[in-house]
């Protein structure tokens, strides 16, 4: 192969219903790395596109809980074998996105596939660690299991292209949701590589969506959208933050707000879209 | 189209003597202040208004409107308390606080019932069989967590929100505060509670008896008034945290007045709980349960069993004994130790029971009301049965909020599920089959905070109780309803 080969470059496209499609509104936006350079165009998503994919998390997510608590952790774990196949990728790209160095790229690049890794063990814990029996007074058996809110829409991050988009994307994922993820405005590309890599691992098609765009377009339409039982306002701040959480009152979504000292271990966004569902059933002969 | 119920169906032989509860025992003031800072104001510093018996319209009791300014003080006084003492409380003296106040509520029982049902219009039956041992039972029960919060499940340490602001509605008053009050304290937080404008009386007792157990003053704090005193509360900067419980329309309100601060928010809402009944049921108490379901509290419940979806096979056997069954309930004076079903809260209710019945009528359902003869003073609403319900129907989505039972049927355990789930609410439903593994099938498919199996309207302070979807987010009652009150 002689050095002047032309590389092949890559179309990012969206992730809905598990197939790549460009945007329906034909629209693309340009992505430049932190040092300015031209990256790509990105596709940029409609409210259309949202409105597929939230109408496929919810066909989805009901096959998604179906499957084992087991099988649930095997898939997600899978998606850490995709990921880490393709680190030097992942890696290229988040030094790119974050203008970081490399090695400083490789170790989050790291993070975030053992980040991967820990939700995949959680998917058949959470039953155990957040229900439980009640020991009411009466001839009941009563127990309480957690159950997940539904359809998660996620406005990721804006800095932190990788590790961000996993917290918010596995999380609700493992407790048995599917999502739509809105992925960092001007830092996309490693959350779509994920994406790509989630098409791989076993995930039913819709369970994992990610739409690239402009934010302050997209994120309304997922707020105020009455098929989505929860948001988790990671990716904006201020007064858009606040103007989406009273979108979301609308239909009484769950709203998911980063704090301070949200630490690694913090199970906050794993409680955020998960519900109780307590049964009594009658104890006789 | 209305059908009469025949005459001959009614226990005409099964009469019952009179069997009154003395009014006297509740030994109400002619009017009351505010609880704030650990002692009451003057009611003549206050608007006032008044609080009525439903079962009579007759005056109980003046009670103060609490104004801005009111609502103020009582926040100021609990961030005073939380600062500078119920912070530095341990959880052991927090729990025995706790403890003091159960019985203290055990001790005062029969007075608490009186007033409840003077002032609520339900059963002296239920407030004294249900709502105050319920309420003495929940302080009992978050009295013993107070001290253990580090095995609760959300770190070794977790920390209280702060000062929680705490509105509660009529259905049942007393219940509702203990609901709010009592793992709100065990976490450490001060407490501001409005009351409902309509039934103010059992949360000004409970006022005294924090007086009683010399809770530190401030640390929970009382103010009566309509919807602007709790408009006051969601909207003011020193609140932490607001737990609300009522309809779903307030809650969207509040959700969108706190979007814009860094307030907690838990919220328990409406409901169009689903009862879904199979061909094998246990037919006897799946009638009892039915009827308790719907007709318990005049049907101001919540998670009331307001739609009965019938396997069409029993349909008509079941729609025949429910009928019978509403015809046999004692309608009439609260205060009455054998009456089933009492007043209506307020006319207001009265009014809108009344509107969605019409349209029941009005859209083609078929109407069964119990032949029962109401008081003439006071609000009544005679126990109704709505069979001939379809899916889009107002009464079939709705929330009532009063003793009025839509009937619909299904074929198939897939189309039960599809109906009970084709509401935008989510709080709860009943499963009746003797079949474990099918009723087991159908919750896994419910979406719902809480189902029940071959019994309905059960309630336990162990026994998590909430929402989904728009019936609202959070828990009151078990372990999982610390998480509402603490920094986690």
């Amino acid at each position: 192969m002689s050095d002047s080969r032309l590389d092949v470059r890559k179309t990012y496209k969206l992730l809905i219903n598990g197939a790549f499609p460009r945007s329906e509104s034909g629209r693309s936006y340009e992505v430049a790395s932190a040092g300015g350079e031209f990256v790509a165009n990105m596709a940029q998503g409609s409210r259309k596109d949202l409105r597929d994919a939230v109408a496929a998390a919810r066909v989805a997510q009901v096959k998604w809980w179906g499957s084992s608590a087991y099988n649930r952790g095997q898939v997600i774990y899978r998606l850490a074998e995709m990921a880490e196949a393709r680190r030097a990728e992942l890696a290229e790209h988040v030094a790119l996105a974050e203008g970081l160095s490399i090695k400083k790229a490789e170790r989050s690049v790291a993070r975030a596939i053992d980040r991967v890794v820990w939700y995949a063990g959680w998917t058949d814990k959470i039953a155990q660690v957040y229900g439980g029996a009640n020991p009411v007074a009466g001839p009941f058996f009563n127990f309480s299991l957690p159950i997940p809110s539904g359809v998660v829409g996620i406005i990721a991050s804006q800095e932190s292209s990788l590790e961000g988009f996993v917290d918010a994307a596995l999380a609700p994922i493992a407790a048995g949701n599917a999502v739509i993820v809105v992925a960092s405005e001007r830092r996309p590309i490693p959350g779509v590589l994920l994406g790509e890599m989630s098409a791989t691992s076993d995930f039913p098609a819709g369970v994992l969506n990610v739409v690239t765009g402009i934010t302050s377009e997209l994120a309304p339409t997922l707020a105020s959208h009455e098929d989505v039982d929860g948001i988790d306002l990671s990716g904006v701040t201020g007064d858009a933050a606040n103007d989406l959480n009273a979108a979301a009152a609308s239909s009484i979504k769950r709203v998911f707000r980063p704090r301070d000292g949200d630490g690694a271990d913090s199970t906050r966004r794993l409680r955020a879209f998960i519900e109780t569902s307590t049964v009594w059933h009658t104890i006789g002969q | 189209m209305t059908e009469k119920i025949p005459a001959n169906s009614r226990l005409g032989s099964l009469e019952y003597d009179p069997a009154p509860e003395s009014a006297s025992i509740a030994r109400l003031k002619s009017s009351y202040g505010l609880f704030i800072d650990g002692s009451f104001s003057d009611p003549s510093q206050h608007e006032q208004f008044v609080t009525l018996n439903p079962a009579n319209e007759e005056v109980l009791a003046t009670v103060a409107q609490a104004s801005n300014a009111d609502v103020d003080h009582a926040v100021q006084a609990a961030r005073r308390a939380y600062e500078t003492v119920w912070s530095k409380t341990t959880g052991a003296e927090r729990s025995k606080y706790l403890f003091r106040i159960a019985r203290l509520i055990q001790e005062r029982a029969r007075e608490l019932a009186v007033v409840e049902t003077l002032d609520n219009g339900k059963p002296i039956r239920e407030s004294r069989d249900i709502d105050i041992p319920l309420a003495a039972a929940h302080f009992f029960y978050y009295a013993g967590w107070a001290d253990k919060l580090g095995h609760a499940g959300f770190g070794a340490n977790p920390r209280p929100i702060g000062v929680a602001g705490q509105i509660i509605p009529w259905n049942f008053p007393l219940l509702m505060a203990a609901w709010k009050l009592a793992p709100a304290l065990a976490a450490g937080n001060t407490c501001v509670l409005k009351p409902a404008e309509t039934t103010p009386l059992s949360a000004l007792l409970l006022a005294e008896i924090l007086q009683q157990a010399e809770l530190p003053p401030g640390v929970v704090n009382i103010v009566t008034g309509d919807g602007s005193t709790g408009a006051a509360l969601v909207e003011h900067a020193g609140v932490d945290k607001i737990a609300f419980t009522g309809s779903t329309a307030v809650g969207r309100l509040i959700q969108q007045r706190v979007a814009s601060s860094q307030k907690r928010l838990t919220l328990e809402l409406g409901g169009k709980g689903a009862n879904i009944v199979f061909e094998d049921a246990p037919i006897d108490e799946m009638i009892e349960g039915v009827i308790d379901g719907i007709f318990f509290n005049q049907g101001h419940v919540c998670c009331a069993g307001s739609r009965l979806l019938v396997q069409e096979s029993v349909a008509d056997e079941v729609l025949r004994r429910l009928v019978r069954r509403v015809e046999q309930l004692r309608v009439g004076d609260p205060m009455d130790k054998n009456t089933d079903v009492g007043a209506i809260n307020s006319a207001a209710q009265l009014a809108r029971i009344q509107e969605l019945t019409a349209f029941g009528e009005g859209e083609g359902a078929t109407r069964y009301t119990s032949s029962c003869e109401l008081p003439d003073k006071g609000y009544w609403f005679a126990p109704t049965v709505f069979a001939d319900v379809s899916q889009s129907h107002r009464i079939a989505r709705e929330e009532i909020f009063g003793p009025v039972l839509s009937v619909l049927t299904f074929r198939t355990p897939e189309e039960a599920v599809a109906k009970a789930n084709n509401s935008s609410y989510g709080l709860a439903c009943g499963v009746w089959s003797e079949k474990g593994s099918r009723t087991l099938w159908v919750a896994q498919r419910l979406r719902a905070g809480v189902i029940w199996a071959n019994t309905y309207n059960r309630f336990d302070p162990t026994s998590p109780f909430g929402g989904v979807r728009e019936s609202g987010f959070g828990r009151e009652g078990g372990r999982h309803g610390l998480e509402a009150y603490l920094d986690v």
